[in-house]
């Protein structure tokens, strides 16, 4: 009777134990990202879930693990959280801000782990093994050119920004230098905070205020669909471009259909978090050398290429 | 003799006071729409204004809520994302329904709307009346609940409407009765019944005693907790309004749909004349508050003066200065 208490104690330990062991042998990915509270951290959500589950398949010895914090201090917890139990091999981290982020993925690097950060850098770079980011002044600098060649060099134009940060002042600076030479003139240019409603309020007082606008702006596709229904309700037709950023797919189907007004999208795809994960992974596996810097580029997608940006299942 | 003669002048200077107040909204207006006309004569333009008294429908008709929570003594910071949540359900509510019942999926889901805008708001109110839990702090927690809850529905995401109902509902918000655009004519509406039940009935006294003095009120048998119970969720009921008429414009519920809009209708119910801390309520003050809220913001776009930059530092001063000429010109 005694004896028979034990038993499952005992099975249960040496189970333990014996998982333990199992799981030293595997190689740990941790990924921390924001969580997603807007369109585009849905989508890096979305993505590095879907990579984890990818390569958790396809490599038995590696285990990615997804963590998603609504705050920095969250995150900041949450990295105390994953490496306090065990050995990480790598952290792919998405920072919530770069000073907040930047002593406690410092904390992680020190216990040995490779540090893959992405989108914004941390304050002291030497930290990061692979630094992997888009290109902001490249989409305000391809929408631009796209948009100079499509109307002939002249025109007026509005614009809207999103929330002032840096990412939406190098988007700006990127669009205002391709356009400084040409005929190509900005009416206004106003804050909307990457938000559809304020987007479609402001656009509309655009239409009231000018009555001749050739093209229109939004550096981000949330502020596009605010956009193109206030065009769509004024009834207006001398708008002849309306351009987004980012690569929402809603905005993208419209390229693949060949939309008249938004023939074109400038990505900053969320989907950088599993270029990331991939590269770290070659790193990790296959020893392929990944440590530096790498800048993903913003070419248009068009209706050629629409399919390759198209994630139907994505929240974004 | 003396004491009569007191109370009757006291009465007096009261009326004159409530009818200022009544006026001093209205007045405002008046006063920024003669300077929108001057910095931009299109301001004036049928169209423009047009646009802009349509798109503070929203805030006008929760802020005609937000008067009877507010007047009875209590807050509801938790309008924005219950909004944001209730335009959710309502969305895949009526995407569900579709293949079904066609058409018929729309009004089903107003009803839906309001259910649940009810719903939401009896729950604020029990939890603050009930759980005798300060109003701030009862509505910044549900505030969080439905703000999550929008998140998780949508993935953080969008929740688009179904393609087949889009052209079907879009009316509600574009289209126009005898030239009046109709969230305009639906926000008078929720103004004129709102309007009845605070002046002509007796839930409407019963609410300003509340808000006036809590334990005068209880002395006279009034009953506190149903009295503010009852102001959640009308107060519900009309962000399900306000939510009918917001799905048809960008046909979609976001995370970020509804952010911070829980200030612009506090800002509306003051600006209209309803004291913060409670009181007599009034209706068509609000209103004017929130058109006047959407004004400030049309005429910061409209103008070429303001630098980008500080468009909201100009607005916050606009309004400051707004309550003083109300304040002192009494």
């Amino acid at each position: 009777m005694f004896k028979s208490r034990w038993i499952a104690p005992v099975a249960i330990g040496v189970i333990l134990i014996a998982s333990q062991a199992l799981a030293a042998d595997k190689k740990v990915i941790a990924v921390s990202i924001p969580a997603a509270d807007h369109g585009w951290t849905a989508g890096v959500v979305y993505h590095a879930q879907a990579a984890a589950k990818e390569v958790n398949t396809a490599f038995p010895d590696v285990e990615v693990v997804v963590k998603t914090s609504p705050s920095a201090a969250a995150q900041v917890s949450a990295l105390e959280d994953l490496s306090a139990g065990r050995k990480l091999d790598a952290l792919v981290i998405l920072p919530y801000s770069s000073e907040e982020l930047t002593t406690p993925v410092k904390a992680v690097k020190d216990a040995g782990t490779f540090i893959t950060v992405v989108d914004r850098g941390l304050s002291d770079a030497s930290i990061q093994d692979l630094y992997l980011a888009g290109d902001n002044i490249a989409v305000g600098r391809n929408t631009a050119k796209y948009m100079i060649e499509k109307l002939g060099g002249k025109g007026n134009l509005v614009v809207l920004r999103g929330i002032p940060t840096v990412i939406d002042d190098e988007r700006i600076q990127g669009f205002n230098d391709a356009i400084k030479d040409t005929e190509l003139k900005v009416l206004d240019i106003q804050y909307a905070n990457w938000n559809s409603d304020e987007a479609f309020k402001l656009m509309q007082d655009y239409l009231a205020k000018y009555p001749q606008i050739d093209a229109v702006w939004a550096n981000d596709d949330d502020m596009l669909l605010g956009v193109l229904e206030a065009v769509k309700e004024s009834g207006r037709k001398d708008i002849k471009l309306a351009l987004g950023g980012n690569g929402m797919k809603d905005i993208v189907k419209k390229v693949m259909d060949g939309d008249a007004m938004t023939p074109v999208e400038t990505p900053y795809p969320p989907a950088m978090i599993k270029t990331a994960i991939y590269m770290t992974i070659a790193n990790l596996v296959g020893q392929a050398p990944v440590r530096g810097t790498v800048k993903l580029d913003a070419p248009l997608i068009t209706q050629e290429n629409a399919k390759e940006y198209y994630f139907p299942d994505s929240p974004f | 003799m003396s004491v009569i003669t007191g109370s009757a002048a006291l009465r007096q200077e009261r009326d004159w006071n409530i009818g200022w107040t009544d006026f001093g909204p209205f007045l405002a207006l008046l006063a920024l729409l003669v300077v929108g006309f001057l910095v931009n004569p299109d301001f004036l333009s049928a169209t423009n204004l047009a646009n802009v008294i349509t798109r503070s429908a929203f805030i006008a008709i929760i802020a005609v809520g937000a008067t009877f929570v507010i007047s009875s003594g209590g807050l509801d910071l938790s309008v924005g994302a219950m909004a944001a949540f209730i335009t959710g359900i309502t969305i895949m509510f009526m995407n569900s329904m579709a293949p079904e019942w066609g058409v018929w999926a729309i009004p089903a889901g107003m009803a839906v709307a309001v259910i649940v805008g009810t719903g939401c708001g009896l729950m604020n109110g029990l939890i603050v009346t009930v759980g005798r839990i300060e109003p701030f702090i009862a509505t910044l927690g549900t505030m969080g609940i439905f703000r999550a809850l929008i998140t998780y529905m949508s993935d953080g995401g969008t929740i688009p409407i179904d393609r087949s109902l889009r052209e079907a509902y879009r009316p509600v918000y574009f289209g126009t009765v005898g030239g009046i655009p109709l969230p305009i004519l639906i926000s008078i509406a929720v103004a004129a019944v709102a309007s009845f039940i605070l002046y002509k009935m007796k839930y409407g006294r019963k609410c300003a005693a509340v808000g006036a003095n809590e334990d005068v009120a209880r002395y006279s048998g009034i009953s506190i907790v149903k009295t503010r119970t009852i102001a959640y969720a009308i107060q519900g009921a009309c962000v399900a309004i306000a939510a009918i008429c917001y799905v048809p414009r960008l046909g979609a519920a976001t995370p970020t749909t509804g952010v911070l809009w829980e200030l612009q209708v506090i800002t509306a119910v003051v600006i209209g004349g309803t004291a913060l801390r409670g009181g007599k309520g009034h209706v068509w003050g609000t209103v004017a508050g929130a058109v006047i809220l959407e004004l400030i913001a049309n005429l910061m776009v409209l103008s070429d003066f303001v630098s980008e930059y500080l468009v909201a530092g100009v607005q916050g001063v606009i309004i400051i200065i707004a309550m003083l000429i109300q304040r002192f010109s009494k």
